[in-house]
């Protein structure tokens, strides 16, 4: 695995995602639910609002960075209030 | 109604999702871990943190790059979907010439990328092109070697040659999927060739048009091998789109780093229109009831 050049928190950042997807899964099969219409007016299940919620994140922490610049806690923590918005609204 | 659910199904997907690891997730993780290192070679790194996205940010190269592949793929979009139906609308429904249309229309796209650009690399040369030569005889000043405009022009036209036929097969088959009996119900409503387009044609294309243009963005959007054989980025930076950056600041710089976090600029970019594309298409395709 040296070639993949690992380092500690890009070591934390994969296995945080991966355990939202195992989450999300496990939520999936003991919850099964069905689709809701939010203010996006598109059917989105737990699981598409995950993916908005991180793609999202994703252009937050991009967009703070180009304001702002390192480090990114306020876009973490922006990111957190979109991500409470996504899953309620969305 | 109770329906059995049997998620044993699911395990059939696990040689695909096997391949995808191996292919894409495991080179896409690598890639997050360059972008937060700097390595002078042999395989040793440093960390940077967030430096290399922060520069990246504020580039005015990346700035550019991104601009000039913006512009490109709208160009190619708006010249390609209107051709592209346009000429499915004029070809043949049915007989001989339907076939042979349809065979024509393929051969461009089997056609490999370099040799598209070798093909158009010579075509547009003044010296000993046809196009070049033609266009230096009826007395206009074309080089696509120091001229942009010109680079411009043979690039996007070399596209339009590639891929139209993409974009007019797609459309064909949204139009061969019409019944006979709406084009009759227009005739006895006395609709014009117009209004058959817009209310009976256009609609029952969309899904494929859609489709269609996805294709046609992401392709464009991350076109590299064609300008790179026709004009090498050239003249200047003047079509030096994203993958030609990329592949200058990793390959020819080799600048990792850097490079990485541009392409997982580059990358979520991508993910954000395709996601957009997916979902328009989902939700068309849901209140049209497919």
């Amino acid at each position: 695995m040296a070639w993949m050049a690992w380092t500690a928190p890009t070591a934390i950042f994969f296995v945080t995602i991966a355990c939202l997807l195992a989450l999300f899964t496990v939520l999936a099969i003991r919850f099964p639910e069905t689709p809701r219409v939010g203010v996006l007016r598109i059917e989105t299940t737990r699981g598409d609002r995950l993916f908005i919620t991180l793609l999202g994140s994703a252009f937050i922490c991009l967009g703070w960075l180009a304001l702002f610049g390192a480090p990114v806690w306020g876009a973490l923590i922006a990111c957190l209030i979109y991500a409470a918005a996504v899953f309620r609204w969305v | 109604m109770d329906k059995t659910q049997n998620n044993k199904a699911w395990f059939l997907v696990l040689p695909v999702l096997l391949l995808v690891a191996f292919s894409a997730v495991i080179p896409l993780m690598t890639v997050v871990n360059y972008s937060v290192q700097d390595t002078f070679g042999k395989n040793v790194f440093y960390w940077v943190g967030l430096e290399w996205f922060e520069e990246m940010l504020t580039s005015s190269r990346l700035h550019d790059a991104l601009g000039r592949q913006v512009i490109f793929s709208a160009i190619i979009l708006a010249i390609e979907v209107p051709l592209g139906i346009f000429v499915a609308l004029n070809m043949p429904k049915k007989g001989f010439w339907a076939s042979f249309c349809l065979v024509l229309m393929a051969l461009p796209l089997l056609i490999p990328f370099n040799v598209v650009g070798t093909i158009w690399q010579i075509f547009g040369r003044v010296d000993i092109g046809l196009l070049g030569h033609a266009l230096a005889a009826l007395g206009l000043d074309y080089n696509y070697t120091n001229d942009a405009v010109d680079a411009w022009a043979t690039v996007i036209v070399m596209d339009v040659w590639h891929w139209t036929s993409l974009v007019a097969l797609l459309a064909y088959a949204g139009l061969q999927s019409i019944p006979e009996a709406f084009y009759q119900a227009a005739k006895i409503d006395q609709a014009s060739r117009w209004s058959v387009f817009r209310y009976i044609e256009l609609p029952k294309m969309s899904g494929v048009l859609l489709i269609a243009i996805l294709l046609r963005f992401m392709d464009s959007f991350m076109i590299y091998t064609e300008p790179f054989v026709v004009t090498g980025g050239g003249p200047g930076n003047a079509t030096t789109f994203l993958s030609i950056d990329l592949v200058k600041m990793a390959i020819g710089q080799f600048d990792l780093g850097p490079a990485a976090a541009f392409s997982l600029i580059y990358f979520l970019v991508v993910l954000l229109i395709s996601w957009v594309f997916y979902t328009v298409m989902t939700n068309l395709d849901k209140q049209e009831g497919f």
